[in-house]
């Protein structure tokens, strides 16, 4: 599967530095445009805690609407990094060079952007230091039985470990980046890079520190989601939240949700910086083939999560996933979720040739991220919705057109924050495609000349 | 007597291997000179000695840290200010494992980073004679010595097909 190319190391910096050494002309205008949009976003931020959470379609009893289906939302996103990077560098997956840079940036900005919506949510995030340990003066602290305390501490430690996971890998290209550029720019790049000079001394702490930070970061990207899950399962009280199985349901809907980000990511990084001699065919190739099994493991969680919840025969239970599946307008948004999620994408990628067509792989990844959100709004709002005894108030939920602006907003965030890292970092690991090139040589098989890869032991 | 560092620059890695043999060839000690490559080569491409290092020491010590921290910080707490919740005991071990989990994690991974700058020799504030065209695909061998054995430093490196010689 793995297409050779021979390209020079001085190729190789001068396309995938264009976008630091030669800024594209449609950048500017396109940070501008997510810069305004970014702006208004801290507008309406700012007025919702303002004026409170009465601005938004929050109301008894659906006190978790949208802002926090979307965060689960972007911390499932943010999965993405971890899966792609951590797994496929374990596994030394030679497809994995041009992903995982990109891949590791989607999970510290999309983590950051998850972040902001429980933040918002509260009504009073200057009070959010009170998840932290801080004051033995008054001898008050978080109650580490909360789930709402489990949620900082696993969703921090991921952006901790994540930030500092992409720091090390970058350093090869920020020593690079410091010998092509001058002023101000080479200061800069200079004191990051830290004196990266790429010894073998360097090389091998880069290689095996990158192997050691992945093991790490494996069980940290499980944990998370799982815990994120326990926000709903450990709560008794609601149908369709306590169920034992959401902690795999979770990480493997986020790696789903994740993965596909990533193929939408990198259709757009070969389209705007022009880098289809780097991400190719074959990378989509086999981050379909990779999602083909994830999605249907996905599935299989979906509908295992609803026998189960039928199998109690419980009134209640019935009651929730007969409103889910049969009622107006839920029945239209569960088709909908289905066939985005699922039966549109999937068996559209069991064809090669859609596998290996970047424009359609860009749009069924879109068309999975559509539906992985409604996933997550029909996991956190119907549960609530429903009309339960002893509740004496309720009615059905609809977001505001602020909720809804926040949800767009945070797309435009995330792209924004994309775009500047773009402008001073590679988004492609230049180090790991130029390894590419040393570890790559034809090996003649008969008439047939093939690429094969030397690996090293560690 | 002042140190001098020199640094010959090679486009191809078998030249590159045969100045670390001239150099050492030469009297100089391995150790005071060092390969730089833009990318990773193959241990012991250029004949180079292979570095020896304790970074899996770091994420054991950080994960040690990280535990202890979390216990004093989940049980401590708890018991300076005991307030029942949901029925549930004070000390309720399945929820101080999942801070005590992600603690532990989160200072075993930064104990590792540190360990990966350290061990790099990172930051390197007086880093010696260099040159941008290594970060281009070309190969720079580079010794750090005494001025009066410059000379020779560079005899053996164009000796073994150095195209230039920097120093700093």
């Amino acid at each position: 599967m793995q297409q050779r190319r021979d390209l020079s190391q001085t190729h190789t910096n001068r396309v995938l530095l264009n976008s630091q050494l030669n800024t594209p002309s449609w950048w500017l205008p396109t940070v501008i445009l997510l810069g305004i949009v970014v702006i208004i976003g801290w507008v309406v931020i700012g007025f919702i805690l303002n004026k409170g959470l009465g601005v938004t379609g929050l109301s008894r009893p659906v006190f978790w609407g949208l802002m926090i289906v979307t965060f689960v939302f972007w911390v499932g996103i943010s999965h993405a990094g971890i899966m792609i990077s951590a797994i496929l560098r374990l596994t030394q997956a030679e497809w994995r060079r041009p992903v995982t840079r990109a891949a590791e940036l989607l999970t510290v900005f999309s983590l950051l952007t998850a972040l902001l919506f429980p933040l918002i949510h509260e009504g009073r995030p200057w009070r959010a230091y009170w998840y932290a340990p801080y004051d033995f003066a008054r001898g008050i602290f978080p109650s580490v039985r909360s789930p709402l305390v489990w949620d900082p501490s696993a969703i921090g430690t991921y952006l901790t470990g994540s930030t500092l996971f992409l720091y090390v890998a970058l350093l090869p290209d920020l020593g690079n980046l410091r010998d092509r550029t001058t002023g101000w720019q080479k200061v800069f790049y200079t004191m990051l890079a830290l004196g990266w000079r790429g010894n073998p001394r360097q090389w091998k702490l880069q290689t095996i520190g990158g192997i050691l930070l992945s093991a790490l970061m494996l069980p940290i990207f499980v944990s998370v989601h799982s815990i994120v899950s326990w926000d709903f399962a450990v709560t008794t009280g609601v149908e369709g939240w306590h169920s034992t199985i959401f902690a795999p349901y979770f990480v493997i809907g986020a790696v789903h949700s994740g993965v596909s980000a990533v193929v939408t990511m990198m259709a757009l990084m070969r389209w705007l910086w022009k880098w289809g001699d780097f991400i190719r065919p074959e990378h989509f190739d086999a981050l379909a083939r990779l999602l083909i099994v994830v999605a249907t493991g996905w599935l299989g969680f979906t509908f295992l999560e609803l026998i189960f919840a039928l199998y109690t025969l419980e009134g209640p239970e019935l009651a929730l996933r007969e409103m889910q599946i049969f009622s107006w307008p839920w029945n239209v948004w569960f088709i909908v979720f289905l066939l985005t999620g699922y039966f549109i994408p999937v068996p559209l990628w069991l064809f090669k040739k859609v596998r290996n067509n970047i424009a359609m792989m860009f749009w069924t990844s879109i068309l999975v991220n559509i539906g992985m959100w409604l996933e997550r709004f029909f996991i956190v709002v119907p549960g609530l919705a429903r009309k339960t005894p002893f509740t004496f108030a309720w009615e059905s939920y609809k977001p505001s057109p602020i909720e809804w602006f926040l949800l767009g907003w945070s797309v435009a965030w995330v792209s924004f924050l994309m775009l500047l890292f773009a402008r001073f970092f590679p988004l492609v690991p230049l180090f790991e495609q130029k390894e590419s090139q040393v570890f790559t040589t034809n090996v003649k098989i008969g008439r047939a000349s093939v690429p094969a890869i030397i690996r090293e032991q560690e | 007597m002042s140190s001098k560092s020199v640094l010959g620059l090679f486009q191809e890695p078998e030249p590159a291997a045969d100045a670390m043999d001239a150099l050492a060839a030469v009297g100089f000690e391995r150790g005071t000179f060092d390969v730089l490559t833009g990318t990773p080569y193959p241990e012991g491409a250029f004949g180079e000695h292979v570095p020896q290092h304790r970074l899996f020491r770091f994420p054991a010590f950080g994960a040690i840290i990280g535990f202890m921290v979390a216990l004093l910080f989940t049980a401590a707490t708890q018991i300076a200010y005991p307030v029942v919740s949901g029925g549930k005991p004070i000390l309720s071990l399945f929820a101080m494992l999942i801070i005590m989990y992600e603690l532990t994690m989160l200072s075993a991974v930064i104990a590792t980073v540190v360990g990966i700058i350290f061990e790099s020799r990172l930051p390197n504030l007086k880093p010696g004679a260099y040159d941008p065209r290594i970060t281009e695909g070309w190969i720079g061998v580079v010794i750090s010595c005494d001025d009066e054995r410059v000379r020779d430093a560079e005899l053996a490196l164009k000796s073994s097909g150095a195209l230039e010689i920097k120093h700093a």
